[in-house]
């Protein structure tokens, strides 16, 4: 990084309308963002590059007030400001597309893009004048959307067009688009390039988030990039190409370790054709194959929407299949709940820790013990000493830094969180782990300490299959790497493939 | 960012003063302070004769509370006890008039012991009806016990044509007498009833700290997701809560109409707010997941005895009524002080 390309501590008003100065945000022990410098030019596109976890999202909530940072300050038009909430961010001309659609599915386009500032009119609501505005709006967006039906009606894309036309009409000055392109087509993708060229001609400007990365490359005049809540690397359009962008996201000493030297054994896991419907009618998961052999470790890459958490919840007993098979060493699996999976050695690790893997009203050992309570009960009761054995040996060998088995699962760091869920589910002695996206939200360290896991796992004679959504991931346990895209693996590589040839096939670098 | 970590320990370790200690054992001192202020307001309440009375009282609150504790650990909530205490007392009572059997002409007069097994099934297959609907077909557990709620009422009003059967005592003469055994009796001089509810107590506590299905219980109440995917039966704990709540409810309505030696289909009415308030007091939390037997057990102490000391001392009903909600308004704002942090965490 030279020196040129390091933001000033006083921006040029001119030049830098909105900026961040050495921002931080920690929740609790996790700290999302390291003291952040970010500079949004007057009528430009500035894209935020970095991977999940990197702290992007964050440093646009704070940007646009929806939270508050810990420590530093936003420079909007070269005066220090404080944003108390969104609103206040968004009545100086900040707005914000989240990358989770904030739509009421009940109401209608219109009722929508006015919720919370109605146009009042001598009668109540002004519904005509609400409905001439979209109206006008969506013929500059080039969409087809009546304002009058009910956004539930739409496509996810379309509504992901009524997000954007919500921000349009409050006439921001600057717009942050956190990942606006993940839900729509190719040619959706033109129509909202176009507006942004518009807007950007008008003097609004853009913050982009997007990890269709070429697809940023053709749209931004800036780019900062995020690794680990630190920003690595800034710089303007004319110096930076697609590898500079991936070298300064992933990092180059970026140690997760290596596939472990361990003896495949036969076919532990066999998926056979298998296809998960959505309730609107393709298929989240189409006619796909797969065999894991035991201690062999396999990583699943793709992107949001390519079917990878659809395929292990299939596998684990959550969702049912339309077709295919699953067999379990030898034996078919489908018509079993999920506790005779486990039973049988087929257990998930599930992707949303806190939503579908800890129960937080229970103690860390009581998580620790949930799945193999048979283990250690007695006839009719439990054995006290039994669990304390189990929850002790489970705290060891997956190192959960925590004072005993009977504190609160609350007061563990989100890394330790996530070793007791992998720990309940090692308790149950699997033939087969699945884990769907299991660094997701802990910090680097302790996504070292659960692939070293994994990786001694393997090496006993253990079947592995995780997803990732980051590239860095995939190049370090897996002896073997699958990539997903629209419910299909698009490629398949071992061990020595580079991050641009996954990328590459899981659709994410290929220009729409 | 570390000053923020810095900060929060040790307000975590203050939590552990007085303060803490009165806020987990409030139940308790809340009990311990109503038979204090009592027993130096009214000579006539801090004897034991009273003390048992009162217990008798009790103890159809406390079974009734138990069931509710069972289903709100769950994370569910059970509207139909009180209907299916009056139905079940019905049902006992009916079968005490005998059952005439048209088609062979002749009546039958089932003996207690079959009666109340008979009762207790009812109230079961209730319960398990809750818990089908709330299982299997998804129904908020509020509207799927609203509903059981009115049928069964209206189930009992049916067939008693409103009103109340009032001879329980049977005949020797044919065999069924000993129906208010459950009300009347004493063991060791302790009320039948105070002892049925302390078997379920200590049933109901063996089951929630040490069997498998309390934990199971416990946990799909915590989270449901994550205990189903830990292999948890989630629909199978959820009927099970269900089924024994009714079939609570059906002990409690064999000791009520045993103690009344009637039974009428307008008993038990505002029951299962009674109930839930105990298990409220107790300490449980109405999102699932927290509370145990002993604070149910406080918790139903708790506003058996304000009420019974307030009718010694002669204060009207209305204020009871006051009381009653006030102390219940008190410990839900209790319970969102001990929980509402420390566990928002992560």
């Amino acid at each position: 990084m030279s020196a040129a390309s390091i933001p000033d501590a006083r921006p040029d008003a001119r030049e830098i309308v909105l900026a961040a100065r050495n921002v931080a945000k920690s929740y609790g022990s996790v700290h999302a963002l390291k003291g952040v410098n970010f500079d949004i030019h007057r009528g430009q596109v500035t894209t935020l590059f970095g991977e999940n976890g990197a702290g992007k999202s964050t440093l646009m909530k704070i940007l646009s007030g929806v939270i508050q940072p810990s420590t530093g300050e936003i420079i909007l038009d070269g005066q220090p400001v404080v944003f108390n909430n969104a609103n206040e961010a968004r009545d100086r001309g900040i707005s914000i597309i989240h990358q989770e659609l904030s739509l009421a599915p009940n109401m209608s386009v219109r009722d929508n893009i006015f919720m919370g500032r109605e146009i009042i009119g001598p009668t109540g609501v002004d519904f005509a004048e609400e409905e001439r505005q979209v109206r006008r709006l969506m013929e500059e967006l080039e969409e087809d959307i009546d304002p009058l039906t009910p956004v539930e009606d739409l496509r996810l894309g379309q509504q992901q067009i009524v997000e954007i036309a919500r921000a349009l009409s409050v006439d921001s000055r600057i717009l942050i688009m956190d990942e606006p392109t993940s839900a729509l087509s190719a040619s959706e993708v033109e129509v909202l390039f176009k507006v942004i060229r518009d807007l950007t001609a008008k003097g609004v400007s853009i913050v982009y988030i997007s990890h269709h990365l070429e697809e940023a490359l053709t749209i931004t005049d800036h780019a900062v990039v995020l690794r680990d809540g630190n920003m690595t690397a800034y710089a303007p359009r004319a110096e930076i190409d697609l590898e500079w962008i991936v070298r300064n996201m992933v990092g180059d000493n970026y140690d997760l370790g290596a596939p472990p030297a361990s003896r495949f054994g036969e076919v532990a896991l066999s998926i056979r054709n298998l296809s998960v419907p959505d309730p609107a009618g393709f298929n989240l998961v189409d006619q796909l194959s797969l065999d894991v052999r035991a201690g062999e470790i396999v990583c699943i890459y793709g992107l949001m929407g390519a079917g990878r958490t659809e395929l292990l919840e299939t596998c684990a007993g959550r969702l049912r299949a339309s077709g295919g098979e699953i067999v379990l060493e030898g034996r078919e699996i489908s018509h079993l709940s999920i506790a005779e999976r486990i039973a049988r050695g087929l257990a998930l690790v599930p992707e949303d820790r806190q939503r579908d893997g800890l129960v937080q009203t229970m103690t860390v050992g009581e998580n620790l013990s949930l799945a193999s309570i048979g283990r250690f009960t007695r006839g009719l009761f439990t054995s006290r000493s039994a669990e304390k054995k189990l929850v002790g040996d489970s705290i060891r060998e997956v190192t959960v830094k925590t004072s005993g088995g009977h504190a609160a699962i609350g007061s563990l760091s989100g890394g330790n969180q996530q070793k007791v869920v992998i720990g309940k589910i090692l308790a149950t002695k699997p033939r087969v782990i699945m884990l769907d996206e299991p660094s997701r939200g802990i910090d680097i360290g302790a996504k070292a300490e659960v692939f070293r896991l994994l990786a001694r796992g393997a090496e006993q004679g253990l079947a592995v299959v995780y997803s990732t959504s980051e590239v860095s991931e995939c190049l370090s346990i897996a002896h073997r790497i699958i990539v997903m895209h629209k419910g299909r693996i698009s490629a398949e590589f071992d061990s020595t493939v580079t991050k641009e040839m996954i990328m590459a096939a899981s659709g994410e670098s290929v220009a729409a | 960012m570390s000053a923020n970590t810095a900060q929060a320990a040790p307000s975590r370790g203050r939590d552990f003063s007085i303060g803490r200690f009165l806020l987990e054992g409030r139940a308790f001192f809340a009990l311990i302070a109503i038979i204090a202020v009592f027993s130096f307001l009214s000579p006539n309440y801090f004897t034991l004769s009273n003390f048992l009375i009162m217990s008798s009282q009790v103890a159809i609150y406390g079974i009734l509370s138990i069931g509710m504790l069972l289903v709100i650990l769950n994370g569910g909530i059970d509207l139909s006890v009180g209907s299916i205490l009056a139905l079940c007392g019905v049902v006992a009572g009916a079968m005490m008039q005998g059952v005439e059997i048209s088609a062979a002409g002749v009546i039958l007069y089932p003996p207690v012991w079959a009666v109340v097994v008979l009762t207790v099934t009812v109230g079961a297959l209730v319960g398990a009806l809750n818990g089908v609907l709330v299982a299997f077909f998804k129904v908020p557990p509020f509207v799927a016990t609203l509903g059981v709620m009115y049928v069964a009422r209206g189930v009992a009003l049916l067939m008693t044509n409103g009103l109340t059967y009032n001879n329980l005592r049977g005949s020797a003469a044919l065999g069924n007498t000993g129906f208010n055994w459950l009300g009347f009796n004493r063991l060791w001089g302790v009320p039948i009833s105070v002892i049925v509810l302390a078997t379920i107590a200590v049933l109901a506590g063996l089951m929630l700290s040490r069997s498998a299905f309390g934990r199971w219980l416990y946990a799909s109440g915590g989270n449901e997701r994550a205990a189903e995917l830990s292999g948890v039966q989630v629909r199978r704990v959820k009927i099970t809560v269900y089924t024994l709540s009714g079939a609570l409810a059906a002990i409690a309505g064999l000791v009520l109409s045993s103690q009344l030696t009637s039974a009428g289909p307008t008993a038990g009415t505002t029951y299962e707010l009674t109930a839930i308030a105990a298990v409220v007091i107790g300490g449980a939390a109405l999102t699932g997941g927290r509370g145990t037997v002993r604070g149910t057990m406080l918790g139903a102490f708790v506003i058996g005895f304000l009420s019974a000391g307030l009718v010694i001392i002669g204060v009207s009903s209305y204020w009871q009524t006051v009381f009653t909600g006030a102390v219940i308004v008190f410990a839900v704002l209790m319970n969102s002080l001990q929980y509402g942090r420390g566990t928002r965490r992560g």
